[in-house]
């Protein structure tokens, strides 16, 4: 055992973070540590690196109990952390990233030939073989994951901490970083694994720690434990298991809405066609950097398209913006929430009705009576959960902060939403509201096309999906032909040939 | 004024009075007020007219700060507008049209700034300091190099005439301070000024119209630049391009920092600006009552600035608090030990 807790607990005014955990990790162990927002695990892992100290319970790393009051002890004593936005120099360059603070001195100066070459033995203990004179912030956030990484364990050696280390990388990538992550298990390390994706978790865990409320729920093998299992684990409740594993209601054909022909631009995307039917569900798949969220710009005006045209059933529509494109009866909650969705500092209830007072005018202010109105009506009605209307948004949790972006766009009453990755970020129990409010906007007829990187989500709202591939549309799957195996054939299919 | 909009301008509301207090440690005269030929006078009269142009400023500049952008021009502005006016009362066009001509260039040089800012995206910093440069060149180009004088005595009034036994710049600050609010409140353009300070890019998204919106806030700073041009021109009866509003951006940004607006955008108080140019002029009225020599007036007043600024800190508050409810919950606890 190289990492043993017991009862730790940690209190902060008004709420126990951690109550009474217990948590094992052995040498040679990839652990996952599982649980929904504000179930514990990033205080726990704070904790672990100083950056809190504990209220109460014991630490012990070897045997020897330990109580780090900052990160750098923690690293001293052996327990190193790589977060999800890599905590390292991007305008230095790789050696000197991963050299910081030791490097090898000659004479009192720094010795930069044996810095470098230093630098690239370590990274080829990674199978990572890049230039480390250049600046880290050129190479893509998988790399840099894998510098901070041999950072970390160059440092400590003991117990590495891995939180989030996936949320921005693709399939490719992720793989890349899984084959580190279990040579590095196989040296001896006992390693920490945090996220979101449960199929990564399957996939890389040896063991699984579920936290709920601050509360340990469960440590087990992963082999004994079946993806619902988990899954109730962490919510402490049965996941409604249609909304995610079956198919969407068949709609039959949809009359058509909106026709866009051979809209693109260079560069960007390839002109595509694409019809949207009323009340229907189109799904947009294919990897990271594929052009799913670029084609959604284009069909919001956010990027001009070069070419191409859209058209309703009173004609051809200008799409030269956001506004004209709201003007249509669109709508666009975008991926990144934080700095494309939500205003931060305004309140709940300003955020809800940003879009609408905008479509008025400053002039026609919405009357107070009338603003408090539509808010709670939509935190009733999409269950966001907020101590109050007037919270700035920037406060509430990821999930809440989706469901107010989606709520603006439902005040304006649109016909065609788009939904960039709907529900990244967002614990699970969130993640099947949204996909139910969906099925529900969609019964009320409103047309939708979701943009995911999660094929189950695809699989459970589509009543159509589009594969793209290399920024071209390159397959149309309807009815039947959906189905997990079908998309990833499909973006196979013409993976290795030439674009 | 509800209780909220109080409770944000009660620092600024403090910290002015604490000066007034210190300042009357000094010279006790300074809040008396006597009645001379229907008109108010003292020292405090005096700070409610000398803050005129920096409060005006103030005004558009919380505007600006909080779209997150800044306006370093408009001292520049100010001089063009006085230089305008005086030369078209001279010219005999009489003062209607003086005072048109002088806030049109005010629009004019907000626009310059606002299709820099909103249209071609360059930095406000830097799309402002272009104006600031070359504006006073085009003042002097005006002026040709002279200071050019008048004696249009309705012209005067506006620099240093008496209305209800106020002096007129007083009631201009004033009059423009709370119109500026009102229309900022009782329309939605307050609430969209500060989404597009947040976060320019997801108001775009929800179909803010942030470039008109930026336009107009920039040619809204230039309109009280000429405003403030025109009151210090008319003050001394003459249009002095090389001196006319000289460093008074930085004076108007500090009043907009010491109203508690954050220069990263967003929430914005324009009470609490105005109140940040009164706090400045009791200090500068206030070091030279207090009898100093003139040469200590500039690092007393950093001084004092750097005491309220430290006194309004978040974090000097958060800590404030603690220590008051700690306290609050040591007196508890031994309430409750006492039985």
């Amino acid at each position: 055992m190289v990492l043993s807790i017991r009862s730790l607990t940690k209190i902060f005014p008004g709420t126990r973070a951690l109550d009474g955990v217990d948590f094992d990790l052995r040498a040679g162990e990839v652990h996952a540590l599982l649980g929904e927002n504000g179930a514990g695990k990033s205080t726990l892992i704070k904790c672990l690196t100083g950056a809190y100290q504990r209220s109460a319970g014991t630490v012990r790393l070897d045997g020897a109990e330990i109580a780090p009051t900052s990160t750098v002890e923690a690293q001293d004593l052996g327990i190193g952390t790589v977060y999800q936005e890599v905590n390292l120099l991007p305008n230095l360059t790789v050696a000197q990233n991963l050299m910081f603070g030791r490097e090898p001195r000659r004479f009192g100066l720094i010795d930069h030939r044996s810095l470098r070459a230093e630098a690239r033995r370590l990274l080829a203990e990674y199978g990572l073989d890049i230039d480390v004179d250049r600046d880290l912030g050129s190479y893509s956030v998988a790399v840099r994951q894998i510098v901070a990484i041999a950072r970390a364990v160059a440092l400590s050696g003991k117990v590495l901490i891995l939180d989030e280390p996936t949320a921005s990388l693709d399939a490719r990538e992720v793989q890349m970083l899984f084959k580190v992550v279990r040579g590095l298990r196989d040296r001896g390390l006992g390693i920490i694994f945090v996220s979101h994706f449960l199929d990564q978790v399957f996939d890389l865990c040896d063991r699984v720690t579920v936290l709920r409320n601050g509360r340990h729920v469960v440590t087990t093998e992963t082999d004994a434990l079946d993806r619902m299992a988990l899954i109730e684990h962490m919510l402490g409740r049965t996941l409604r298991d249609e909304v995610l594993h079956n198919p969407p209601p068949d709609r039959g054909p949809r009359p058509e809405m909106l026709r866009f022909t051979g809209i693109g631009r260079r560069g960007v995307v390839e002109p595509f066609d694409l019809t949207i039917g009323k009340g229907e569900v189109v799904g947009l798949a294919g990897l990271l950097g594929s052009g799913r969220t670029e084609s959604a710009e284009l069909l919001f005006g956010l990027r001009p398209a070069q070419t191409g045209e859209a058209r309703d059933e009173s004609g051809k529509l200008d799409l030269p913006g956001p506004r004209a494109a709201i003007g249509h009866g669109f709508g666009f909650a975008p991926e990144d929430r934080k700095t494309d969705g939500i205003v931060a500092d305004l309140s709940l209830r300003e955020n809800i009705l940003l879009g609408l007072q905008a479509r008025r005018g400053w002039m026609r202010p919405i009357p107070r009576a009338e603003q408090n109105r539509l808010a709670d009506d939509y935190i009733r009605r999409l269950d966001i959960r907020t101590s109050g209307k007037e919270k700035p948004i920037g406060e509430l949790s990821g999930g809440n902060q989706q469901k107010a972006v989606l709520a603006r766009w439902l005040a304006m009453n649109p016909r065609f939403l788009i939904l960039d990755e709907p529900t990244r970020g967002i614990d699970v129990g969130a993640h099947a509201e949204i996909l139910h409010l969906i099925h529900d906007l969609v019964d009320q007829g409103l047309s939708i096309l979701v943009i995911s990187s999660e094929l189950d989500e695809l699989l459970a709202v589509s009543n159509r999906v589009i594969v793209l591939r290399d920024r071209r549309h390159v397959a149309e799957l309807t009815g039947a032909a959906i189905s997990g195996e079908g998309i990833m054939r499909a973006i196979a299919a013409t993976e290795g040939a030439p674009a | 004024m509800t209780g909220t909009a109080l409770k944000r301008i009660a620092p600024q509301l403090l910290a002015l009075a604490a000066l007034v207090g210190l300042v009357s440690l000094f010279y006790p005269g300074f809040l008396s007020v006597s009645v001379n030929d229907g008109r108010l006078v003292g020292p405090a009269i005096d700070v409610l007219k000398r803050s005129a142009p920096v409060a005006i400023l103030a005004v558009g500049m919380t505007l600006v700060i909080a779209t997150r952008g800044i306006d370093l021009s408009v001292g520049a502005t100010m001089a063009i507008c006085g230089a305008v006016a005086a030369y078209a009362v001279s010219a005999g066009t009489g003062l209607p049209v003086a005072l048109a001509l002088a806030i049109g260039a005010g629009l004019l040089a907000g626009l310059w700034n606002g299709v820099l800012v909103a249209l071609v995206g360059v930095q406000p910093f830097v799309a402002t300091l272009i104006l600031m440069t070359a504006g006073r060149g085009i003042a002097q180009l005006i002026t040709e190099g002279r200071i050019l004088t008048f004696t249009d005595p309705a012209f005067a009034f506006v620099g240093s005439g008496t209305l209800w036994g106020l002096p007129f710049p007083a009631w201009l600050w004033l009059a423009l301070a709370v119109l500026t609010a009102l229309v900022m409140r009782r329309t939605a353009l307050g609430m969209l000024v500060e989404s597009i300070g947040i976060n320019r890019r997801a108001s775009a998204l929800a179909g803010v119209n942030a470039v008109v919106l930026l336009i107009a806030v920039y040619m809204a700073m230039g309109f009280c630049a000429a405003l403030a041009g025109l009151v210090v021109t008319a003050d001394i009866r003459g249009a002095d391009a090389n001196n006319a509003g000289l460093w008074l951006e930085l004076d108007a940004i500090l009043a907009v920092v010491i109203g508690g607006n954050s220069l990263l955008g967003g929430r914005f108080s324009i009470a609490a600006s105005v109140i940040g140019a009164l706090i400045i002029q009791t200090i500068t009225i206030g070091i030279r009552l207090a009898g100093f020599p003139s040469e200590y007036n500039l690092v007393i007043k950093a001084v004092l600035v750097v005491v309220i600024l430290v006194l309004q800190s978040p974090r000097i508050a958060a800590e404030w608090r603690y220590w008051r409810d700690e306290a609050r919950r040591k007196r508890e606890a031994e309430g409750k030990g006492t039985p």
